[in-house]
């Protein structure tokens, strides 16, 4: 019986994927720890989320913001470094 | 809550025909396979960043946050943290792989390096299950919007979204389903902001009105004595006529039924050092005829519930026009300890063969609104601790894990591009969020909470600041149900036609039948989403999403991360920890507290008492692929160092597609 199978994917080799990964799995073991202090905060020492920290708002507040801020960032920060690594793959090709 | 405003239907239907017109429009773009399971691959990296948030806010993001915010505060924004913190994993680990080893469906990717039929099947299930786990929310957020916005009952909104859903993915599939997803995507960020803005223009009253249009009800309070266990009222108006001693999580509160001329009402009891007070309720009584009477009538359209929650002090004053607030202003003088918010909570019980639904307020201090503990009870035991650390593992692992997400990377044209969406996704997903706290924080302050459905504090909160408001609002938390239910049918029924069909059981022989049996499939499980919502009828959505994610953490993360970063991965190994990972989330939710209390049964008799399966699914199913990759013979296939494709190994030049079969 004749199936339907076209390649799962077309593409080449990737050459910036093994830099990829290694700075993604940094990436996320920094951003893995700020979350599990957070858990880590909210079950051990719950009263402290309620500390004022910056004009009037708690560590509750501020932690969660920060959270969501800090992934942004980090993914700023990860699609520039890999995107100037896969132009320096790019360039050495051309020449 | 009854009157359907003329305005809000033109708003509606204009969104409804927006969205149609974009299905027909791009209808031509889906006559192959390519274009309708993944939209040709074409989209632009920052039209497919859009439409991730348009596919991923679903009404559980919007009406489910908002309104866990509304009654319960910052546990509801844990939600919002945990749901923005799994998007790092899909950047970080999956987003670019993904897009690398897949083509249409996510089971494309799981089985790129092993071409087995087991694989096939068991991804095509985990899909299946998953996206119909996320479909029941949807359709319920579906069914709760369309009686304030248009008059009709709840299983009218479900089968619209129904209908609407099947005809946009079976007109032109992944193509219309993204600029659906990406229009309202952007509507939903853009007025959500809007209200925001202009609750902290409107700043903060004891007295809430919802801008004049509601005026602010004063519920009253009696003061009386006990004697021997019997109550009197210091108003002689008032006589007592029944008592009830309630339990509700642990604690005790009593009830009180007094008559004044004939109408009788529930009151809860409060014992102070100034003697005994009694308060006044909100009540829902179910005769044994089965008449509904509200706070002591008959139910009528004039005579409903009213709406709740406000603030009585705001940092230790009363004042009913406080003037604008900054946003840091805002959240600082609601958590304020001076501050002291009037939730509001059910107490159900039986009265002489009356069935009572008591409402009442519960003042609380500011500051514990805005921490952690209104709703888990992270200072109670061990394993209400458990809980909570279960529930955000399962959604910080579970985004990068959700079908319909990982297929809207096929949409791209490059690995490159995928990883831009992704960065887009979370900006945009990440303000949402942050939004959402304003949002759901607001509905608690204003008035605006509908004690028997929290999920349209939103709405309701839209409505205090005129009919345009609500009417887009509305409009849009219904076209965020369709651009949801778009993406999980077309991930459903890519895994019936292309992974089920095609792939495993070699039923397609050509491009054009591939799509025939992607759009029938979408016809069938649009039918299955609508039986489904209409069954699952008053359930909190956010609730449902939070065990959605849990088995798609539980059944899909664990492969894809062993897959991408342990060689010795097989794909017996695979196929039992999806095994795992299913059996053991479902079969945890199926026996926990949550589900016992959807039985009809007392949640503290059901066998498992967690209510969150993740702490222990997660980990089994990652068990399990270790233990069962390293008891099996390795059957990974080789990557081909030039054409980057995957052959058996000792067979490089060949590609993945000419591997045997298992």
């Amino acid at each position: 019986m004749r199936m339907l199978h076209e390649p799962a994917a077309v593409h080449g080799v990737d050459e910036a994927a093994g830099y990829k990964k290694r700075l993604g799995l940094w990436m996320l073991l920094v951003y893995s720890v700020l979350y599990i202090v957070f858990i880590i905060i909210n079950v051990v020492w719950p009263k402290s989320m309620g500390t004022i920290i910056v004009y009037g708002l708690n560590l509750a507040i501020v932690y969660g913001f920060a959270l969501i801020i800090i992934a942004f960032l980090l993914a700023i920060a990860y699609n520039w470094l890999c995107t100037r690594h896969e132009k320096s793959f790019e360039g050495e090709e051309r020449a | 809550m009854n009157t359907v405003e003329p305005l809000a239907i033109i708003i509606f239907l204009l969104i409804v025909g927006l969205v149609l017109f974009v299905s027909f429009y791009t209808a031509r773009r889906a006559r192959s396979a390519s274009g309708y399971y993944a939209a040709g691959g074409r989209i632009h990296w920052g039209v497919n960043g859009i439409a991730f948030a348009g596919d991923y806010l679903s009404a559980a993001s919007f009406l489910g946050i908002c309104g866990l915010i509304a009654v319960s505060g910052y546990d509801g924004f844990l939600y919002s943290i945990g749901y923005l913190a799994g998007w790092v994993v899909a950047l970080f680990v999956v987003a670019e792989p993904l897009r690398r080893l897949g083509r249409y469906t996510f089971t494309d990717a799981l089985d790129a390096k092993f071409n087995k039929r087991s694989v096939k099947l068991m991804a095509a299930i985990a899909t299946l299950i998953v996206s119909i786990f996320y479909l029941i929310p949807q359709m319920v957020g579906a069914g709760v919007l369309i009686e304030p916005l248009l008059g009709f009952p709840y299983w009218v909104g479900v089968v619209l979204v129904g209908a609407i859903v099947i005809t946009i993915v079976a007109t032109a599939g992944m193509t219309s389903t993204t600029y659906v997803q990406f229009i309202k995507g952007s509507l939903l960020i853009v007025f959500v902001l809007v209200i925001v803005v202009a609750l902290c223009i409107r700043g903060f009253s004891t007295e809430p009105d919802q801008g004049g249009r509601v005026p602010f009800y004063h519920y009253k309070t009696i003061t009386a004595t006990e004697t021997n266990g019997t109550i009197t009222p210091d108003d002689p108006t008032y006589e007592v006529v029944g008592r009830q001693d309630v339990t509700v999580k642990d604690k005790t509160t009593t009830f009180v039924k007094l008559d004044q001329d004939g109408v009788a009402t529930w009151w809860k009891m409060t014992t102070g050092d100034s003697g005994v007070a009694l308060h006044e309720t909100q009540e829902v009584v179910i005769k044994e005829d089965g008449t509904r009477y509200v706070n002591g009538a008959p139910v009528t359209d004039d005579n409903q519930l009213r709406q709740v929650s406000h603030m009585s002090l705001i940092a230790g004053e009363t004042y009913t026009d406080g003037g604008a607030v900054n946003p840091f202003k805002f959240l600082a003088l609601i958590g304020d300890p001076e501050s002291t918010i009037n939730l509001w909570k059910k107490a159900a019980f039986e009265d002489g063969g009356d069935q009572v639904s008591v409402y009442y307020s519960v003042p609380v201090s500011g500051d514990t609104v805005v921490k952690p503990g209104q709703s888990f009870k992270l200072e109670g035991s061990v394993l209400d601790r458990i809980d909570f650390v279960s529930l955000m593992i399962a959604l910080f692992l579970g985004t990068a894990a959700l079908p319909h997400i990982l297929i809207r990377y096929y949409t791209v044209p490059s690995q490159r591009a995928a990883r831009k969406s992704t960065v887009v996704a979370i900006a945009a997903i990440g303000f949402f969020y942050i939004l959402t706290l304003f949002m759901g924080l607001g509905a608690m302050t204003s008035s605006t909470v509908n004690v028997l459905d929290n999920n349209m504090s939103a709405p309701l909160l839209a409505r205090s600041f005129g009919t345009f408001l609500f009417a887009m609002i509305s409009a849009i938390a219904f076209a965020t149900v369709l651009g949801t239910v778009s993406g999980l049918i077309i991930a459903a029924s890519g895994a019936v036609a292309h992974d089920l069909m095609d792939r495993f059981g070699g039923l397609i022989k050509n491009d054009k039948q591939k799509v025939v049996a992607g759009r029938v499939a979408a016809f069938v499980v649009g039918a299955i989403a609508i039986l489904l919502g209409i069954a699952f009828q008053g359930i909190n959505v956010s609730f449902l999403v939070g065990l959605a994610f849990a088995v798609a953490a539980s059944a899909n993360l664990p492969c894809i991360i062993m897959m991408l970063f342990w060689k010795r991965t097989t794909s017996k190994g695979m196929v039992a920890s999806i095994i795992v990972g299913i059996v053991a989330s479902v079969g945890i939710i199926v026996f926990s507290p949550t589900a016992w209390e959807l039985y009809g049964l007392n949640p503290a008799d059901a066998p498992i008492p967690l209510k969150n399966p993740g702490i222990i699914s997660i980990p089994l199913s990652f068990i399990a692929i270790y233990l069962v990759s390293k008891l099996t013979k390795p059957d990974m296939m080789e990557e081909h160092p030039v054409t980057g494709q995957y052959s058996a190994a000792g067979s490089q030049g060949a590609v993945a597609e000419t591997a045997p079969a298992e």
